[in-house]
């Protein structure tokens, strides 16, 4: 361009004459068009599956199935898993009595003590626990619990608090980061001690934060099979309630219902699957309400 | 001494003893409270140690009885096992290997473009006020549990794939070199269907870090790009993915990572074929994970869950380190941006 200062209008006018732009434009439209296309493959993948297991899981859903136990025979219709709801709640709720403490502890330590290379492993490992494959998981309570005192529903929960643990542990500690320093310092300087400061004054101010992070922690337990294939084993016949026997959860009974090919069982799988979904998105749907009250609350004190 | 100066001397004394009672007592419940807080940070080392070291100790005596070389084959016949024989092995676990790490990368092949993809159209593209929506709608494919999908891939996915696999059969099959992946018959129950369930599984955790990792950016960049007329990809192309290259490594690192332990949705379509590798997608196969979801209930032959504990070993390892270089590559990322991810 000769002209020193050319106008706007101008500049474009050239542009759009411009065959090299025009490519550039198309460029840009089959990009956009591609990330678009990659957005309706993830939600219609979610739809696809939310829809399908609505679609089978109310053909079957009733308040019976609420409140009964399978049949004795897979190929036996009615029934349904009321021992699978109470497993999963009485497991899930152990295993949450367990990680919840210790998870919130060791993100205090993190934020409030730790320093140094201590620290630096701690936070290091609790990321890499949460990559630990279920699984293997499941297989070291069954090493460690199970070869002494058997398959019961406290080894199932005992596997679930680690599978929670890091990820309490992670949330935690990126809320209580996030409490202001200001509010420390006036407590110390009104001559509170730290522990007293820590948990009067800095956790009941990243409650909602953490709340939300152990709700999801409680999701996504809720969800496991593998762990429990290993540590609680199932028990598909009556309700059990005590935690010291093997135990049957949900997903236990999904995946036993739903690998048999027996129709009726899979019928019921379908029903199952959509309680535990339901179960799971209602609990991941009030945490995000939650965390989004959070940052109502707290986002002024922040940056 | 005059009565009032005793007194005096004497509250004095107490104030102090209060004092340093009080000071006493803070610093036993700081004492008492930080080490509780150590302890218990302590304990997450502790534990992931004795994780290793139990799992470890359960496969010790299949690894004495056969030696640990001699898993190093493709065939798992637990059948065969007899406590006086020790050679040949029946308990090979390559395939175990291979199958969890071709099911996982070709998981990771479609969810990483795709997961990329819409990361980057929640962050630069969509309109301010759909983000949150979308941002929660892709969360929501994390919080569907894994027996979820296996149960929907038994159930939907295979009878949906057998186009696909007739396509991979007639005319993928006959390029030649790499004919063989997709060489038929198709099973229904397969490594493909294990891989596109575990694509669908992924893709969250892809998502989620990539959309983290492009929104630390800096606004700069963008402004700069823009500023020189750069069209919407251009600034993608020249200012976001340059600058995050290596967080999007890491993100794909960390699905690779959840890829390769995931158990429950693989072992329900992947057919759980234990005696050999199939080349082929389109035939059946197992994983480390798998193998011992699918076996250990019913593990009764000689050596059989002490050789499924070697799986669970091997698989341990592996997600280890996938986990510590994704862990390294992210931590990196974060340190050169001055922000902690």
């Amino acid at each position: 361009m000769t002209s020193p200062t050319p106008s706007g209008s101008a500049v474009v006018a050239e542009w759009a004459a411009d065959s090299n732009y025009r490519a550039r434009r198309i460029k840009n439209a089959v990009m956009t068009a591609l990330m678009l296309a990659a957005l309706a493959v993830t939600i219609g993948a979610l739809a696809w599956v939310l829809i399908y297991v609505a679609l089978q899981g109310f053909k079957y859903l009733n308040v019976g199935f609420l409140i009964k136990t399978p049949p004795g025979s897979p190929a036996k219709g009615g029934g349904g898993f009321y021992n699978g709801i109470i497993g999963t709640v009485i497991i899930v709720g152990i295993a949450f009595v367990v990680a919840a403490p210790v998870g919130v502890l060791v993100a205090v330590y993190l934020v409030e003590y730790g320093r140094g290379r201590t620290a630096a492993t701690v936070r290091f490992l609790a990321d890499v626990l949460v990559g630990v494959p279920s699984i293997v998981v499941g297989a070291f309570i069954y090493a460690t619990w199970v070869l002494n005192f058997g398959f019961s529903g406290l080894a199932g929960a005992l596997s679930l608090s680690i599978v929670m643990l890091p990820l309490i542990i992670r949330s935690a500690e990126e809320v209580i980061l996030l409490v202001p320093r200001d509010l420390r310092e006036a407590s110390y300087a009104l001559g509170v001690p730290k522990w007293k400061t820590t948990l009067r004054i800095t956790l009941p101010t990243a409650r909602n934060g953490i709340l939300t992070g152990m709700m999801l922690a409680v999701a996504r337990a809720a969800g496991e099979t593998a762990p429990l294939i290993l540590t609680a084993l199932g028990n598909d016949l009556f309700t059990e309630y005590n935690p010291l026997h093997r135990m049957s959860t949900l997903s236990l009974l999904i995946f036993h219902n739903a690998t048999t090919g027996f129709k009726p069982a899979q019928a019921r799988a379908w029903a199952g699957a959509l309680v535990l979904i339901i179960m799971i998105l209602s609990l991941t749907l009030v945490s995000r309400w939650l965390s989004g009250r959070r940052e109502r609350t707290m986002g002024g004190a922040v940056k | 001494m005059p009565k009032g100066k005793a007194k005096e001397v004497a509250r004095a004394e107490t104030s102090s003893l209060a004092l340093q009672l009080s000071k006493k007592r803070r610093i036993t419940g700081d004492a008492i409270f930080a080490n509780l807080n150590r302890a218990s940070g302590i304990a997450v080392i502790a534990l992931l140690i004795a994780m290793i070291w139990f799992v470890l100790s359960e496969a010790t005596p299949s690894l004495r009885h056969y030696g640990i070389f001699s898993f190093f084959h493709t065939r798992w016949a637990p059948s065969e096992a007899s406590l006086a024989s020790s050679s040949p092995n029946p308990y090979g676990i390559v395939q175990f290997i291979y199958g969890t790490a071709i099911v996982s990368i070709i998981a990771m092949v479609i969810s990483v473009p795709v997961g990329v993809g819409v990361a980057l159209f929640i962050s630069e593209v969509c309109p301010k006020k759909l983000k949150k929506t979308l941002t929660t709608l892709t969360e929501l494919l994390a919080a569907v549990p894994s027996v979820v999908y296996g149960f929907w891939g038994i159930a939907v996915l295979v009878p949906a794939l057998r186009p696909a696999a007739g396509f991979m059969e007639n005319t993928l099959a006959k390029i030649p070199g790499v004919g063989g992946f997709f060489e038929g018959p198709f099973f229904g129950f397969s490594i493909l269907a294990a891989s596109v369930v575990l694509s669908i599984m992924v893709l969250p955790t892809v998502i989620a870090i990539s959309r983290e990792v492009f929104s630390t950016v800096p606004r700069d960049h963008r402004e700069a790009a823009i500023a020189l007329g750069g069209t919407r990809w251009e600034v993608i192309r020249t200012a976001v993915l340059p600058y995050s290259r290596s967080g999007v490594v890491g993100a794909s690192f960390l699905g690779l990572g959840r890829a390769l332990g995931e158990t429950i949705a693989v072992t329900m379509v992947i057919g759980n074929s234990v005696l050999g590798i199939s080349w082929s997608i389109l035939g059946q196969g197992a994983t480390l994970a798998s193998v011992i979801a699918n076996e250990f209930t019913e593990a009764n032959q000689p050596f059989h869950i002490e050789s499924l504990f070697v799986a669970g070993f091997a698989l341990m390892i592996l997600t280890l380190v996938v986990n510590v270089i994704a862990r390294v590559i992210v931590a990196r990322m974060g340190a050169a941006t001055g922000r902690a991810s």
